[in-house]
C-alpha cells in the first residue's frame, strides 16, 4: 500500500473500544476513509464512521490483545495504492502490501502484525524512455514516457490526474527509481513514475463506449454461446465445487487481455499458491511470454483479516484502472464477490447499522454497482482507449440464486454464467447451464466473429441452441418413456445434442490441450457435429436405422477434437468429416 | 493483575464486567465463584470501563459477587512434543493420569494466517486404502477434506480407517521406524458422546496409534462454549508439530456441527443480527480460520492434513454448516444414507464427493498414468447409471436400450465392487485402479471417451465385455 507521506504532527486519538475488526477512538483528528495506525503495534486501519468525537475504524490486521487507552495515529490521507511499474508479477494482500516482502520482513511463513511495506519497490530503477519532447504541452493524464515493466508490458508514465499541466521543461531518458522526477513542467510540477490514488474513487476518464470487441476466452461455451465483451461485466454464480475458481483461472490464463488483475477475495490460500506456481511457467497465448508478466495478484484469503477483504476489490480495480489509462485492455477477476459482500455485512453489523435483506447492509446494491461501473470500454483522458472487463464469482449460500448478492449482481452485469451443481456432479465441466446463462453482448459482438472467425458464426450458434432446446424438451419425455420409444429423427437429435454437450460444451481445464480453445477451433468442432447431423439426417431419410447411423466408428472421434493440438485440428476435422460422410453414405 | 467484583450482567454464556483499567480484546479471564470454583473465559468486546466476557465452562454458579481476574494475555496452548500420547480435555488440561506437561513454548491459539506466498502447493498423494477416496477423490498431504455425514452414519469408522491406513507410498519401501515417528494424529472432539469417544480411544489404543496422537476431548456433556476453543488448541498443537518439529500431522475434528451450534449460541446471547438459519453472519470467516490452518509451507518438512467431520442436519447439504464448510475446504467426502442401508462399507457416494487437489497429486510418476482418465470415466459412467435408475422404476429394464442396460449393470457393480470394501481392507492404488478397469471393461470401448487411447489399449479387458454381452 501507499506509504503515508504526510509528516505533519497530529494529535493522537485514544482507543475507546475494541470488537473484532472494529475499533472506536476518541479525540482523533481524521477524515472519512483516512488511514490510521491503531494501538501500540500500529495496526493499519481506515476510518469508516465519524460521530462527534467518536471515530470508528476498521482494522486491517488481527486485533487480539489491543486494549482501550492505546493510541491511534492519523495519517491524514485516504486508503490509497501506489501506482507505478512493478505491480505486474506481484502478489499483494488486500491493502497492497507485497506478500513476498512481508515474508521477508517478518522472517516467517505466518503473517505477523504491524508490518508495512510499499506497494512498489522504491529502490529499483527502471529504464525510462520519453515519449514527449521538451517544449511540448501536456495535461493531466497524458503519457510522457514509458518503461519496460515486464517482457510483455511497457508501463506508461502519465501526468497524474489533478495536475494543472503545462509545457515540459525537462525530460530525459535514463534509469530512475519510481520516486525520482522524470519530467518537469513549466508550472513547477514534477512527474514521477509513482502515483498514489485513493482506492474508493474511480480514476477519471473521458467517456464510456459501447463495447464491440469480444474478450475471447479460449473457452468454447463462453466464446460460442455467452461471449464477454472487452469492457464488459460478467458474473459466475454457483454452489461450492461447481467450478467458479477454475473458470476464473482459465480466463486469467487464456483471455486475450493485455493485463490481468486477479483478486482472490476471501477464498483459499492454496488456490493463490497454485496461481503463483503455475503462472510463471505458463505462456500467455498472445505474446508467448510467461503469464505472470501480465498479471497482478491480490490475495486476501479467507483467514486473513476481514476488513482487508472488504478493501481488496477496490485495491484491484484501482490498479486495473491505472493500466486502462495507459491504453491497455485489462481483465479483472474477483473470486469471490460474495466474500466481499459478507465482509461488508460483518463490519456493518459491528457498527450496528440497520440491516437490510439477510443482514446485508442497505448499501450492498450501491457498492456492487459502483464496483461494476468502474468496468467498461473507455476513451481515456489522454486520448487512448482502454478497457476493464470485470468478472465476479458469486458464492450463493446453498447454491440458491435468489439471495441478495446474486440478485443485486444480476441487475448490473450483462453476462451471466450460471453454474449448476447437477452438471458439476456429473463432471460436465465447465458446469455452465446453457439454459439459464446469457450474454447481452452477443449481438453486438457477432460482427467481430463474422469478420474474424467465420461468416456463419451466428447461424451455426443458433443451430446449436435450437438442438439444445429441443434436446431439453425431449429429455423430459425420455425420463418418462425411455429413449427407444421416441421416433428415430428425435433419437438422432438426442445423439447430436449429446455430442454438442460432450464434444463442444464440455472442456477439460486440466488437459494440456483442451484447456485453451481458440475461436477457430470452437467453430470447427461445432461444424463437425453439424455436418454429422446433416449427413445422418440424409441417411435417416434414406431409410437407414438410427442404430446403424450412430454406430459408425468415425463418430466417437468427435469427442477427440478438443484434445487435438491446435495445429492439427484442421487436418483432423477434415478427415473426420470425410470419414463420416463416407461411412454414412455407404449405408444406403 | 487486578481483581474485580463488578459483574453487572450475566446472560447465557456472557458476563459483563465494569473495569477501571484497559483490558485487551481476546484476553483470557478467570472467574471465581462463591464456592471457590474457577471458570475461564475470553474477552469478546472491550471498551473503556466495560468488557463482555464469554465464559467457556458455563456461567452456572456465577453471580455478581464472583470475582473476575484478567490475566493480561490472550489464550495460549502449551506445546511440546511430549504431548504425543496424551489425552486432554477440551480446554487443554490433561485428563489421563500422565505426568505434568512441561511446555516447550506457549502459543497463541488464534493462529496467524499463513502467508499465501509462503505456502507450498500440496501434491503428495496419501494412500488411504479406501478405493472411493484414492481412486476418485484422492487426498494429498496438506489438504483439508471434510467428511459430510448424517446422524447415525458410520463416519467415525471411515475416519478411523483413514487414520489407520493412511500412508505415503514412496516412503513405504524405505520402511524404517523414523517414517512412522514423523506421522502424528491430532484428534479434536467437540460435543461427541462418551460412546463415540470410547470408540475412538479403543481404536487408538488397540492399534497403538495413541502414542503418536494428541487427543482433545470435549464431550456432549462438557460446556458448549468450550467447543469454540478446542479446535484452536488442536490446530495450534498441529502447527507446532508440523512446522516446528517436522511431523506430517493428520487432524481429525469431530463434530463440526457441534462447534457451529456453540457459535450460534454465543451469537444469540450477544443479540447479534443472525445470518442464515440463525447462525452468525461471520461463521464463514470463523470456520475459515480453522480450516485454513492446514497445508504445507515452503522450506518446511511437515504438513497439516485436516479431516473435519460434520453431520448434516436432516442430511441437507445446503444447510449452512456443510455449505460454508464446502466453500472453504478443498472438496468433501459424502457418506450416504442410501448406500449405508444397502450395506455398502464405507458408504461413500462418489458423485457429490470431490477432491479439488486430486489433479496435481495423481498421474504418471505419482500414482499411475491412467488414474485421471479412469476416475473421470468411472464418474461419468456411474452418474449415467444412477440417472437411469429413476427411469427403470417407471418403464422397466426391457424398455431400455442395450446401452442403458449396460450402464445400469455398471452402476450396480460399481457400488458392490469398487465402493464396497469393508473397514478393515486396505487396497493399494494399483488394486483400486485395476478394479476400476474391471468395471469399465463392462462398457464397450468407444464409450470410454474420457481416457486416452493408449491407456485403453493397455488396460481394457476385452474378455469382460464379452462376458457381459453373453449374459
Ligand atoms: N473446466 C473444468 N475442467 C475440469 N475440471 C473442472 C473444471 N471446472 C471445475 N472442475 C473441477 O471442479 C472442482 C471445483 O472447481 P472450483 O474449485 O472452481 O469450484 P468453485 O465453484 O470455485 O468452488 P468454491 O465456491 O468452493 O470455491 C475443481 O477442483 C475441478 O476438479
Ligand atoms: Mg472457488
Amino acid at each position: 500500500m501507499s506509504q503515508a507521506t504526510d509528516t505533519t504532527v497530529r494529535e493522537d486519538g485514544v482507543i475507546e473500544s475494541v470488537s473484532g475488526p472494529v475499533v472506536t477512538a476518541t479525540d482523533l483528528d481524521a477524515k472519512m476513509n483516512d488511514v490510521v495506525y491503531v494501538g501500540e503495534d500500529g495496526l493499519m486501519g481506515e476510518v469508516i464512521e465519524i460521530e462527534g468525537n467518536l471515530t470508528t475504524i476498521q482494522v486491517y490486521e488481527e486485533t487480539s490483545a489491543v486494549a482501550p487507552g492505546e493510541p491511534v495515529e492519523g495519517t491524514g490521507s485516504p486508503l490509497s495504492v501506489d501506482l507505478g511499474p512493478g505491480m505486474l508479477d506481484s502478489i499483494y494482500d488486500g491493502v497492497q502490501r507485497p506478500l513476498d516482502v512481508l515474508e521477508d520482513k517478518m522472517g516467517s511463513a505466518f503473517l505477523d502484525r504491524g508490518v508495512d511495506a510499499p506497494g512498489i519497490d522504491l529502490e529499483k530503477t527502471w529504464e525510462f524512455t520519453p515519449e514527449v519532447e521538451e517544449g511540448e504541452a501536456v495535461e493531466a493524464g497524458d503519457i510522457v514516457g514509458s518503461v519496460p515493466e515486464t517482457p510483455s508490458i511497457d508501463h506508461k508514465v502519465m501526468v497524474p490526474p489533478g495536475y494543472e499541466g503545462g509545457e515540459v521543461v525537462s525530460i530525459e531518458p535514463g534509469d530512475f527509481t519510481v520516486e525520482e522526477t522524470v519530467a518537469e513542467l513549466d508550472t513547477g510540477e514534477e512527474i514521477q513514475m509513482r502515483q498514489e490514488w485513493p482506492v474508493r474513487q474511480a480514476r477519471p476518464t473521458e467517456d464510456k463506449q459501447t463495447p464491440t470487441e469480444p474478450l475471447t476466452s479460449g473457452q468454447r461455451i463462453l466464446d460460442g454461446l455467452f461471449p464477454l465483451a472487452k469492457g464488459g461485466t460478467a458474473a459466475i454464480p454457483g454452489p461450492f465445487g461447481s467450478g467458479k475458481t477454475v473458470a476464473q483461472q482459465s480466463l486469467a490464463k487464456f483471455a486475450d487481455a493485455d493485463i490481468v488483475v486477479y483478486i482472490g477475495c476471501g477464498e483459499r490460500g492454496n488456490e493463490m499458491t497454485e496461481v503463483i506456481d503455475d503462472f510463471p511457467d505458463l505462456p500467455d497465448p498472445q505474446t508467448g511470454n510467461a503469464l505472470m508478466a501480465r498479471t497482478c495478484l491480490i490475495a486476501n484469503t479467507s483467514n486473513m483479516p476481514v476488513a482487508a477483504r472488504e478493501s481488496c476489490v477496490y485495491t484491484g480495480i484501482t490498479i486495473a484502472e491505472h493500466y486502462r489509462d495507459m491504453g491497455y485492455d485489462v481483465a479483472l477477476m474477483a473470486d469471490s464477490t460474495s466474500r466481499w459482500a459478507e465482509a461488508m455485512r460483518e463490519i456493518s453489523s459491528r457498527l450496528e447499522e440497520m440491516p437490510g435483506e439477510e443482514g446485508y447492509p442497505a448499501y450492498l446494491a450501491a457498492r456492487l454497482s459502483q464496483f461494476y461501473e468502474r468496468a467498461g470500454y473507455f476513451d481515456n483522458v489522454n486520448g487512448t482507449e482502454g478497457s476493464i472487463s470485470a468478472i465476479g464469482a458469486v458464492s450463493p449460500p446453498g447454491g440458491d440464486f435468489s439471495e441478495p448478492v446474486t440478485q443485486n449482481t444480476l441487475r448490473i452485469v450483462k453476462t451471466f454464467w450460471a453454474l449448476d451443481s447437477d452438471l458439476a456432479e456429473k463432471r460436465h465441466f465447465p458446469a455452465i447451464n446453457w439454459d439459464d446463462s446469457y450474454s447481452l453482448y452477443r449481438d453486438q459482438l457477432d460482427p467481430w466473429f463474422v469478420e474474424n472467425v467465420a461468416e456463419d458464426w451466428p447461424e451455426q450458434r443458433q443451430w446449436a441452441i435450437d438442438i439444445l432446446d429441443e434436446d431439453g424438451e425431449l429429455q423430459e419425455v425420455v425420463q418418462l418413456v425411455g429413449k427407444d420409444a421416441l421416433p428415430e429423427d428425435q433419437q438422432l437429435t438426442l445423439e447430436v445434442a449429446r455430442f454438442i454437450k460432450e464434444a463442444w460444451l464440455q472442456q477439460n481445464a486440466l488437459h494440456d490441450v483442451d484447456r485453451y480453445c481458440p475461436p477457430e477451433k470452437t467453430y470447427r468442432i461445432l461444424g463437425a457435429i453439424q455436418s454429422f447431423n446433416d449427413e445422418a439426417t440424409d441417411a435417416l431419410n434414406a431409410g437407414v436405422p438410427i442404430d446403424e447411423i450412430t454406430g459408425i466408428d468415425a463418430v466417437p472421434r468427435l469427442n477427440r477434437i478438443g484434445t487435438t493440438p491446435d495445429d492439427e485440428v484442421d487436418e483432423f476435422v477434415d478427415e473426420l468429416e470425410a470419414d463420416i460422410e463416407e461411412q454414412l453414405r455407404s449405408l444406403y | 493483575m487486578k481483581e474485580y467484583q463488578t459483574i453487572t450482567e450475566i446472560s447465557g454464556p456472557l458476563v459483563h464486567v465494569e473495569t477501571d483499567e484497559p483490558i485487551g480484546y481476546d484476553e483470557i479471564v478467570e472467574i471465581e465463584t462463591g464456592d471457590g470454583q474457577t471458570r475461564r473465559g475470553q474477552v469478546l468486546d472491550t471498551a473503556s470501563g466495560h468488557v463482555a466476557i464469554q465464559v467457556f465452562e458455563g456461567t452456572e454458579g456465577i453471580d455478581t459477587d464472583s470475582s473476575v481476574r484478567f490475566l493480561g494475555e490472550t489464550m495460549k496452548m502449551p506445546v511440546t512434543e511430549d504431548l504425543l500420547g496424551r489425552v486432554l480435555d477440551g480446554s487443554g488440561n490433561p485428563i489421563d493420569s500422565g505426568p505434568d506437561i512441561v511446555p516447550d513454548e506457549r502459543r497463541d491459539i488464534v493462529g496467524a494466517a499463513i502467508n499465501p506466498y509462503s505456502r507450498e502447493y500440496p501434491e503428495d498423494f496419501i494412500q488411504t486404502g479406501v478405493s472411493a477416496i484414492d481412486g476418485m477423490n484422492t487426498l494429498v498431504r496438506g489438504q483439508k477434506l471434510p467428511i459430510f455425514s448424517g446422524s447415525g452414519l458410520p463416519h467415525n469408522d471411515l475416519a478411523l480407517q483413514i487414520a489407520r491406513q493412511a500412508s505415503v507410498p514412496e516412503e513405504e519401501g524405505e520402511g524404517g521406524d523414523d517414517e512412522d515417528t514423523e506421522f502424528a494424529v491430532i484428534f479434536g472432539a467437540m460435543g461427541i458422546t462418551a460412546e463415540e469417544a470410547n470408540e475412538f480411544m479403543d481404536d487408538f489404543e488397540r492399534t497403538g496409534a495413541l502414542e503418536r496422537s494428541v487427543v482433545f476431548m470435549n464431550l456432549a456433556d462438557d460446556p458448549a462454549v468450550e467447543r469454540t476453543v478446542t479446535p484452536r488448541l488442536a490446530l495450534t498443537t498441529a502447527e507446532y508439530l508440523a512446522f516446528d518439529k517436522g511431523y506430517h500431522v493428520l487432524v481429525i475434528l469431530t463434530d463440526m456441527t457441534n462447534y457451529c451450534e456453540a457459535l450460534r449460541q454465543i451469537g444469540a446471547a450477544r443479540e447479534e443480527v443472525p445470518g442464515r438459519r440463525g447462525y452468525p453472519g461471520y461463521m464463514y470467516t470463523d470456520l475459515a480460520q480453522l480450516y485454513e490452518r492446514a497445508g504445507r509451507v515452503k522450506g518446511q518438512e511437515g504438513s497439516i492434513t485436516q479431516i473435519p467431520i460434520l453431520t448434516m442436519p436432516s442430511d441437507d447439504i445446503t444447510h449452512p454448516i456443510p455449505d460454508l464448510t464446502g466453500y472453504i475446504t478443498e472438496g468433501q467426502i459424502l457418506v450416504d444414507r442410501g448406500l449405508n442401508s444397502q450395506g455398502i462399507q464405507p458408504p461413500i457416494d462418489p458423485l457429490p464427493s470431490l477432491s479439488r487437489l486430486m489433479d496435481d497429486g495423481i498421474g504418471e510418476g505419482l500414482t499411475r498414468g491412467d488414474h485421471g482418465g479412469v476416475s473421470d470415466q468411472l464418474y461419468a459412467a456411474y452418474a449415467e447409471g444412477e440417472d437411469l435408475r429413476d427411469l427403470v422404476n417407471i418403464v422397466g429394464r426391457e424398455a431400455l436400450s442395450e446401452r442403458d442396460n449396460n450402464y445400469l449393470d455398471f452402476a450396480e457393480e460399481f457400488e458392490e465392487q469398487f465402493v464396497q470394501q469393508g473397514y478393515d481392507t486396505s487396497r493399494d492404488i494399483d488394486e483400486t485402479l485395476d478394479i476400476g478397469w474391471d468395471l469399465l471393461s463392462m462398457l464397450p470401448k468407444p464409450e470410454l471417451n474420457r481416457i486416452d487411447e493408449e491407456n485403453i489399449e493397455e488396460h481394457y479387458r476385452e474378455d469382460v465385455e464379452a462376458e457381459v454381452a453373453a449374459d
